[in-house]
């Protein structure tokens, strides 16, 4: 039987109080641990959810540096920065983006072919920011934008600072350009430096002087929330937001001389060749021209597929940069060298009369090296082979030299070899030798060098092959007497607080064991080359007295029992034409390379492009001489 | 010795000042008021801020505040014996209600809180956070204590009738703070120790053999409490970030409306919820320090007031408004610190929205009613 249970209301009472003061200590004890919590967060974790809060709330918002000016040695600007207009579209303003493309392309704001890869920008960007439409806007789209700006919400015309060559594309084989950054370039560069940044030097200076023309960006703290968007501020929370100043990039100073550069790619204009120009004694390049030539701004305001395409497949090849990357046979313009190399090895004696019959053979072959345009120039001495470029003479002179000979003397002349321009992309063309056609050749029959192709090595053909750069360094040495300076393209440089600073020039060393009086003799023939010789019609009635040689580049083999004839040829298998000069002759300031692709003969071509480069630097407005400076 | 109390209460009324003699003609705590009174500021100044210095939210939180008052008002001049008497008709109204909500959510295809009175919404879940520790207290009022085992059947059918009504709405916050209360009532009515322990044993087994039946998303949940930082972006963003907002708060705060995290909306839910995390930001932990201050003093003088009623009845149902009040506040913070998962339990007093204020407000009316009439039931 289960005993009744009675309610006892002081024995209630009493439990009551018990348990409600068994509730008020486990109250505390939870309130203790919360407090516990507390402490950890905001005392002993303090530090480390403030670091956080504050990367929460702040973002660094880059400001990029103004990019350093380019200008020639006059200061005449080659590459500046100008503010360009262009559309940008916010996302989540717009209601119907296909809509909106649709419509910028109906007014000819957006082409057709654009609107996938756009669609495609704008999905892949944060709703708030800006997405730009189109770049480097012209004052017609502006106003064709403006008039209809009613209908495209959400659509600004924002201004931004890019690259602007006011000359085109004057010296844009030296200059180089800026483009949008790549992928690969991505990984190249650090890419803090870059936030903010969207274009960067891709060639010529703009690429060499990258670090210094881009300068250091700043940024400016900017309040975020938590979307991301920034605010100015957000209720009562003021923001204590730090700024850092962008330092500009240095300003460059080119040793190119637009003027110089202007005349030499008006010369060359509606060829395929280059000019190089450079003053002898110090390495200063003062035209660089490789023809044809492109708009850089192309590039930076984002060049098309097409447009690229265009460029690349164009067969004059302009985006080549000739006058580094081009490589030649120098041709007869090596005479001047062979000639140095008989003299210093002494197998020459400058006064000695030798017969040239219009061809040469060495004993015991049938094989004939013929003069060019089978000339017979008969008796002639050193001189007078250098000022009518006879081939019979240097054909002789090579084989008594030989290979070992000729190899090691030319060395010290930068061939085979870069000359260290300050802009990349050059390429060292080919200096033969014993070595290197054991090296170059896999069958050891093509290993052994012959005697036969020395004596070509004796007038520029053959496995030899030059740069533009390189022979305007090579007549630069023969200028200077043997001085080797490493030629450059950037001479100044105005740092952020305008304060100019002088690059050092670089001499690379000099050519030994040439004689003053053989130096002599060589540029005497030069200045006969000019004035009774091959060039003697581009040297007539020049205010100033230059040295200058002519040279043929072959492109097309004739048959040893063919002649060439260059009328007969496809226009692109005619020789290149080549001259070399330096003025004037006893005082050199400055010294030049012209070749013009298959242009022909050297006197014909090349030599008249060189004369105009050298007027328009040696002579004043009424056609006297300037001192030198 | 009836007669003599009565003198004897006559002789302290002549004592009294006269501002008390009118909180006692109107059966107001003094004490308990003022620490309400003092909690439900400090959350005005907090939601100021924390709403982004939204005036309208500040007005309807003091109309609520005004509501709640006047119901904590009219309430605490009940008589607790009418309120008994009233316990299973408004007990039997809130299931009914529920169950009219759960239709309408049925019908309407959707989550289901409210009924629309055109005049306000009426969420019945709320109601029965009173009514459910008023029914369990009703019916321990007449039996012996400790509850006998048929008692305690009964018991836990009357609570989870309504909380599983709540927790189907979908809405599990207020499901466990109405067991809650239920619960509590149990608790102080002298439920042994050792059925609290074989419960709680009983829990972890069902919470062991819970895990082996849960879908993967709410196996990640329960990692995601336990470790907000497998989820930082998704399920763990609420966590961190409220961790990041108190402490960043420091000892003192970063200032009134200074608050990054909540100014800047990092914080989400940072006027309901989360409130919490903005005090220990804006104020820090000394303004927490102050809030819990607060509380504890509120709950500790009800608990205080609970145990000087007389009856079975008012002491069970006081101790339990007590209590509960004191697990919002723990489950709140605990939620907002990472000691306990998230669930949507408000700051009471303090976070903005719901009828959750007058539901608080109309419970220490009550508390205050029982407690006012202790003398008048002479034993």
């Amino acid at each position: 039987m289960p005993a009744v249970r009675i309610k006892d209301h002081w024995r209630e009472q009493r439990m009551f109080d018990q348990r409600a003061l068994v509730a008020g200590a486990l109250m505390a004890l939870a309130t203790v641990g919360l407090i516990v919590r507390l402490y950890s967060l905001q005392v002993i974790n303090h530090d480390k959810y403030a670091e956080l809060s504050q990367g929460n709330r702040v973002r660094n918002e880059p400001i990029p540096a103004a990019r350093g000016l380019i200008v020639d040695r006059h200061g005449e600007l080659i590459a500046g920065n100008q503010p360009a207009y262009q559309l940008e579209l916010v996302p989540e303003e717009v209601t119907d983006v296909p809509k909106t493309l649709a419509s910028l392309v109906e007014i000819g704001l957006v082409r057709s072919e654009d609107v996938n890869e756009l669609e495609r920008t704008i999905d892949s960007s944060r709703r708030f920011d800006s997405v730009p439409i189109r770049l480097r806007m012209s004052d017609e789209d502006v106003a064709r934008f403006s008039v209809r700006r009613f209908e495209f919400p959400g659509l600004d015309i924002k201004t931004r600072q890019t690259r602007f060559y006011p000359n085109g594309g004057l010296a844009v084989h030296a200059l180089g350009y800026v483009g949008a950054i790549s992928e690969s370039d991505l990984k190249r560069i650090d890419r803090a430096a870059y936030a903010g940044t969207s274009l960067m030097g891709k060639l010529g200076v703009e690429s060499a002087y990258e670090k210094e023309l881009h300068g250091t960006n700043g940024y400016r703290e900017v309040l975020v929330n938590a979307q991301g968007r920034s605010v100015e501020r957000q209720g009562a929370f003021v923001p204590d937001l730090k700024v850092k100043s962008p330092n500009p990039g240095d300003d460059l100073v080119l040793s190119i001389d637009l003027k110089i550069q202007r005349v030499a790619e008006a010369a060359l204009a509606g060829h395929r060749g280059a000019v190089v120009a450079l003053n002898p004694n110090n390495g200063d390049v003062l035209a660089l021209v490789s023809m044809p030539g492109f708009d850089p701004t192309l590039f930076g305001r984002g060049i098309t597929a097409r447009e690229y395409n265009g460029l690349n497949n164009d067969i004059d090849k302009p985006l080549l940069n000739r006058a580094l990357r081009g490589t030649y046979p120098p041709g007869s313009t090596i005479k001047p060298a062979m000639a140095l190399a008989g003299l210093t090895y002494h197998v020459v004696d400058p006064a000695a009369r030798k017969y040239c019959a219009g061809s040469f053979h060495l004993p015991g072959s049938a094989h004939i090296f013929r003069e060019y345009h089978n000339e017979k120039h008969g008796y002639v001495d050193l001189d007078d082979a250098i000022a009518h470029s006879c081939d019979v003479y240097f054909y002789g002179l090579a084989d008594v030299l030989g290979i070992d000979r000729i190899a090691t003397f030319l060395a010290p002349f930068g061939f085979g070899k870069l000359t260290g321009i300050d802009i990349s992309g050059e390429r060292p063309g080919l200096l033969p030798s014993r070595e290197w056609k054991t090296k170059a050749f896999s069958k050891p029959a093509d290993q052994i060098w012959f005697p036969g192709e020395t004596v070509n090595f004796g007038i520029g053909q053959g496995y030899l092959n030059v740069t533009p750069l390189q022979l305007a360094h090579y007549a630069g040495i023969i200028a200077t007497r043997g001085k080797v300076w490493k030629p450059r393209l950037v001479s100044a440089y105005r740092d952020g607080e305008g304060k100019l600073h002088e690059v050092a020039p670089q001499q690379e060393g000099e050519v030994q064991g040439v004689s003053a009086e053989d130096w002599a003799r060589v540029v005497h023939g030069m200045v006969g080359v000019t004035q009774h010789g091959t060039a003697a019609a581009i040297g007539l009635h020049a205010p100033y007295t230059f040295a200058g040689k002519t040279g043929t580049a072959q492109v097309f083999t004739v048959a040893q029992n063919e002649r060439y004839n260059a009328s007969a040829i496809n226009e692109r298998l005619r020789d290149h034409s080549w001259f070399i000069a330096f003025a004037p002759a006893d005082e050199p300031r400055i010294a030049i390379a012209v070749i013009q692709e298959n242009g022909g003969a050297g006197a014909s071509a090349a030599a008249p492009i060189a004369r105009k480069v050298l007027d328009a630097y040696l002579l004043d407005a009424d056609g006297k001489v300037k001192p030198p400076t | 010795m009836i007669y003599e109390e009565v003198t004897s209460g006559s002789r302290t009324r002549r004592t009294l000042t006269g501002a008390a003699r009118v909180l006692f003609a109107l059966k107001i705590d003094g004490p308990l008021v003022i620490g309400l009174a003092l909690i439900a500021a400090y959350g005005l100044i907090v939601l100021y801020s924390a709403s982004g210095q939204n005036m309208p939210t500040i007005y309807r939180t003091v109309a609520r505040l005004a509501i709640g008052t006047v119901a904590m008002l009219l309430l605490a001049q009940i008589n607790p014996n009418f309120l008994r008497r009233l316990t299973p008709w408004l007990y039997a109204a809130g299931c009914l209600l529920l169950l009219v909500v759960a239709a309408i959510g049925h019908i309407g295809m959707g989550a289901q809180r409210w009924l629309d009175l055109k005049l306000f919404r009426f969420q019945p879940s709320e109601l029965m956070k009173l009514a459910v520790p008023m029914m369990c207290a009703w019916y321990l009022h007449e039996r012996p204590l400790p509850p006998s085992w048929p008692s305690l059947a009964a018991l836990a059918g009357l609570i989870l009738v309504p909380v599983g009504l709540t927790a189907v709405q979908p809405d599990l916050g207020t499901a466990a703070l109405i067991a809650a209360g239920g619960a509590l009532v149990i608790i102080l009515a002298g439920l042994r120790v050792q059925v609290m322990a074989g419960l709680v044993v009983l829990g972890a087994l069902g919470a062991w053999a819970g895990w082996g039946f849960m879908h993967d998303y709410q196996r990640k949940r329960v990692l995601t409490f336990l470790d907000p930082q497998t989820d930082p972006l998704g399920a763990g963003y609420h966590i961190i970030q409220s961790q990041i907002a108190i402490g960043s708060g420091g000892v003192f705060g970063k200032g009134w409306m200074n608050g990054s995290q909540a100014q800047l909306e990092f914080l989400p839910e940072r006027s309901t919820d989360f409130i919490f995390a903005v005090i220990g930001e804006e104020f820090g932990l000394l303004g927490l320090l102050l809030l819990l201050l607060l509380y504890v003093f509120v709950v500790s003088r009800a608990i205080f007031l609970a145990t000087q009623t007389q009856e079975t009845f008012a002491r069970l149902l006081a101790g339990s408004i007590a209590l509960t009040f004191f697990v919002y506040v723990f489950i709140n913070a605990g939620m907002v610190t990472g000691l306990l998962p998230v669930v949507g339990v408000p700051l009471p007093l303090v976070s903005y929205g719901g009828s959750s204020v007058v539901t608080l407000l109309a419970g220490f009316g009550i508390l205050m009613a029982l407690y006012s009439r202790r003398k008048l039931i002479g034993s």
